[in-house]
């Protein structure tokens, strides 16, 4: 009897093969982007902290940019992509993944790309007013024909764009915390099938998304030559610190949990934990990724560092953080495809290079969002000071 | 009020859009629906004749004994008379539609008996096992042993 | 029924439709599922019936029959399985290590073993057409669902390949054909059961341990079955009310 290759122990046949790969990986990875960079933004104009002000614009970008790539790992990972619409045409009302498509298409045209047209408007008109060529007429079209930017007609986008942040920070609640229970679950997999899922995915995506949104913030002044707001940075990394801290609270009340019921799935778990997962949870997500960072940001908190230091320890940790919340996406998805449902076996993910499913268009889809976040950066400047009315 | 109003109008551009796009979107989902989808439930009614028209290997033994009595009968004799034949002679559904055409080849008896009959602990003790080392050491199966009607 | 023939024409529709908007990308993408001159169908009620299977654990003799009869009716793709059978050998009173293996599914049989101090038995698998079945639950678009006649299908010119139903179900009973880039699975052999006859595995089954089952058919001796032994499903904690009932099934399967 030949042993399967990559095999240890017993799969059902037919789990041999992993189902879900390193796309389906990035594509929490890129909605909890989203929604912590949308959070971040709301920051500033719901609960009225000034100091991350500079940031705002960049985070509504930023959250853009990512949310516009967020289905096309899935897309790409299809069998039949060309059948993809129809989870809008007969979407299974019992199906969580269904109702994403919803969820998404709730939060990109009724709250980002509203939230975004209601700010930038008075510099839209503007730059359509000055701008010749084909980019003026993007900034036409981008007007959709209104020029009236009178101080009354901004006060009303003003207080329109308000009451969408409000209906927007539940709603990128929402979106990823939907992302958490589509994983969360499924019944069928004790590695996924627990209801703090969603929240510790919501958690980690405010994580995520703080950290992008800082690490942009710092490169883009460091490219544009631009004085860095420090009193907007050491902000974040105080709302990073605090967010984290809840986020990794979680996941311990989660582990700690699971230690303790030792329910059936534990051994196959913890065996898995110590073995096949150990240098990607263990090393990179729990110590490189989350203690390190947590301690930097802490000790930012606590002692008196000068600036220059503070700054590259909060790029620094905003570094480990991205790849440690990236190892925990990764355990999650591959991690729960390891075992088997039998409790009896594991199995090996092989990541391909060049294929479909592979780490080269995995890296084409990472650096995507920043390609169109550069076109937006420079079709809707973030740093500019707001058109004056 | 109306100069509330006026200021504000600029707000009904975007909601226009997106009323356009819901409006195409309802009447597109209308066009591209699958007619039978609903009939039942959730999924569309026409895959089940589409998956009722696949097509049968397995003739099914009624088939096979109205022509196949002289089998049949030896094999009613015998332990293997509640085996159908396509448990052994394999898929016949196109023998079955174009008899003089399509004959399943004969079974390879070595490979065929052993792997029902090769005595292992994991076996039900019910079911008669025979070492093929002790008990017949290479001869073939059928010198003694008839398959439709194997006894002695 | 015209159902499936009006499909062909929605078909061509959607393909014009989503093909205009640039989703496209594979040109295998719109099957005609019924030629025009499709054959008519036996006439089948799907209401008068409710499909199960029995499986008799003390009748195995873990043959492979089943699975290789299930490959050809099925055309199931090499390294996949509809159906297979399970070994287990259980020392003692460890029932929380039972030493498990299928070579291939089980396909051509299983070596033999000497060891008569363990217990050993076999346990065939197959889709448990389950009447609350995850898979159905979590498809995005309807492509698999319980038929009228309780049998749990997939509609392959309607699956997207999302591989959520894989994750869904507890048995393993899913995989993706590789040719066709779609969900399959055993389709409890519904072209065959619908006209009259009983399904591959078990027509293949040289010891009738596995017997299909109509539980709406109060002739069928599933009843009997059912009240005279012990029987168990698979998984029983996980709620899905399976319809595959197994008699001597030992605890320490999974």
């Amino acid at each position: 009897m030949h042993p399967i290759p990559g095999v240890e122990g017993f799969m059902y046949p037919n789990e041999v093969e992993l189902q879900w790969s390193i796309l389906i990986v990035l594509y929490p990875y890129i909605t909890g982007l989203v929604a912590g960079a949308f959070i971040l933004a709301s920051l500033e104009r719901v609960f009225r902290v000034s100091a991350v002000k500079p940031t705002y614009r960049l985070a509504l970008l930023t959250a853009l940019a990512f949310l516009l790539v967020a289905p096309l790992p899935l897309q790409l990972h299809l069998g039949h992509p060309e059948r993809s619409l129809e989870m809008y045409l007969t979407p299974h009302r019992s199906s969580a993944m269904a109702m994403f498509g919803f969820v998404y298409l709730w939060y990109l045209m009724v709250v980002l790309l509203a939230e975004i047209w209601l700010d930038y408007r008075a510099d839209i008109v503007h730059k359509a007013r000055t701008t010749s060529g084909p980019i003026g007429w993007v900034y036409k079209i981008l007007t959709l024909g209104s020029m009236n930017v009178s101080p009354a007609a901004r006060s009303i986008d003003d207080r329109v764009g308000y009451i969408i942040t409000i209906i927007g920070i539940p709603s990128a609640f929402l979106l990823h915390g939907y992302v958490g229970f589509i994983f969360g679950s499924v019944k069928a997999n004790a590695w996924w099938s627990t209801p703090l899922m969603p929240i510790v995915f919501l958690f980690s995506a405010m994580v995520s998304g703080i950290a992008a949104v800082m690490l942009l913030y710092h490169a883009s002044c460091l490219l544009l030559k631009r004085a860095l707001d420090m009193r907007c940075l050491d902000t974040i990394a105080k709302y990073l610190f605090y967010v984290f801290v809840i986020d990794f609270s979680l996941e311990m009340l989660d582990l700690v949990h699971r230690i303790y019921e030792a329910d059936e799935s534990f051994r196959s778990l913890d065996f898995m934990v110590h073995t096949r997962l150990y240098t990607s949870q263990v090393i990179l997500q729990i110590l490189l990724g989350t203690c390190l960072p947590l301690a930097l940001l802490g000790a930012a908190q606590v002692l008196r560092l000068a600036e220059s230091t503070r700054r590259k320890l909060y790029a620094v940790s905003g570094v480990l953080t991205l790849i440690g919340i990236f190892a925990m996406r990764w355990n999650v998805v591959i991690g729960g495809q390891l075992f088997s449902k039998s409790y009896l076996g594991y199995t090996t993910y092989k990541l391909q290079f060049a294929a479909r499913e592979g780490l080269l268009s995995s890296l084409a889809l990472m650096l995507l969002p920043l390609g169109i976040l550069w076109v937006l950066v420079k079709l809707l400047p973030p740093f500019e000071e707001p058109q004056a009315l | 009020m109306s100069s509330n109003w006026k200021e504000a109008a600029h707000l009904i551009r975007p909601a226009v859009v997106f009323l356009i796009g819901l409006g195409l979107f309802a009447v597109a989902r209308k066009a591209v629906i699958p007619p039978s989808f609903g009939q039942y439930g959730h999924y569309r009614a026409g895959a089940l004749d589409d998956i009722r028209r696949k097509p049968v290997h397995f003739a099914g033994q009624e088939t096979c004994v109205m022509c196949h009595t002289e089998q049949q009968t030896a094999r009613n004799a015998g332990p293997h008379r509640s085996i159908s034949c396509e448990a052994c002679h394999g898929p016949a559904a196109s023998h079955a539609d174009e008899p003089g055409k399509l004959k399943p080849a004969k079974p390879e008896i070595a490979a065929l008996c052993t792997r029902c009959h090769e005595a292992s602990a994991a076996k039900p003790a019910w079911f008669k096992q025979v070492s093929s080392v002790t008990h017949n050491a290479g001869t073939s199966c059928e010198v003694c042993h008839q398959p439709h009607s194997p006894k002695l | 029924m015209a159902t499936s023939r009006r499909d062909v024409l929605w078909e061509a529709g959607k393909f014009l439709i989503l093909g205009s908007a640039a989703v496209s990308s594979s040109p295998s993408a719109a099957p005609a599922p019924t030629p025009a001159a499709a054959p008519a169908l036996p006439a089948y009620n799907p209401q008068a019936h409710l499909w199960g299977m029995t499986i008799d654990i003390e009748k195995c003799i873990g043959c492979g029959n089943c699975v290789r009869a299930c490959e050809k009716e099925n055309d199931v793709p090499e390294g996949f399985f509809r159906t297979w059978v399970e070994h287990y050998e259980i020392d003692g009173a460890d029932q929380e290590h039972p030493h498990v293996t299928s070579p291939g599914g089980g396909k051509n049989g299983f070596p033999p073993s000497s060891d008569a101090k363990a217990k050993q038995f076999f346990v065939p698998k197959l889709c448990n057409h389950c009447m609350d079945s995850p898979c159905v639950q979590v498809c995005p678009v309807g492509a698999t669902f319980d038929s009228p006649d309780g049998v749990v299908l997939v509609d392959e010119s309607y699956c997207l390949g999302c591989r959520y139903c894989i994750q869904a179900c507890p048995y393993g009973c899913r995989y993706i054909n590789p040719a066709k880039e779609t969900v399959d699975k055993c389709s409890l052999c519904y072209h065959r059961i619908t006209q009259g006859l009983t399904t591959a595995c078990c027509e293949a089954c040289p010891t009738q341990a596995r017997q299909l089952a109509d539980l709406k058919n109060p002739k069928d001796p599933v009843h009997e079955f059912l009240r005279k032994n012990k029987v168990q499903v698979l998984k029983p904690h996980m709620a899905t009310r399976a319809k595959v009932f197994y008699r001597e099934l030992d605890g320490a399967v999974r």
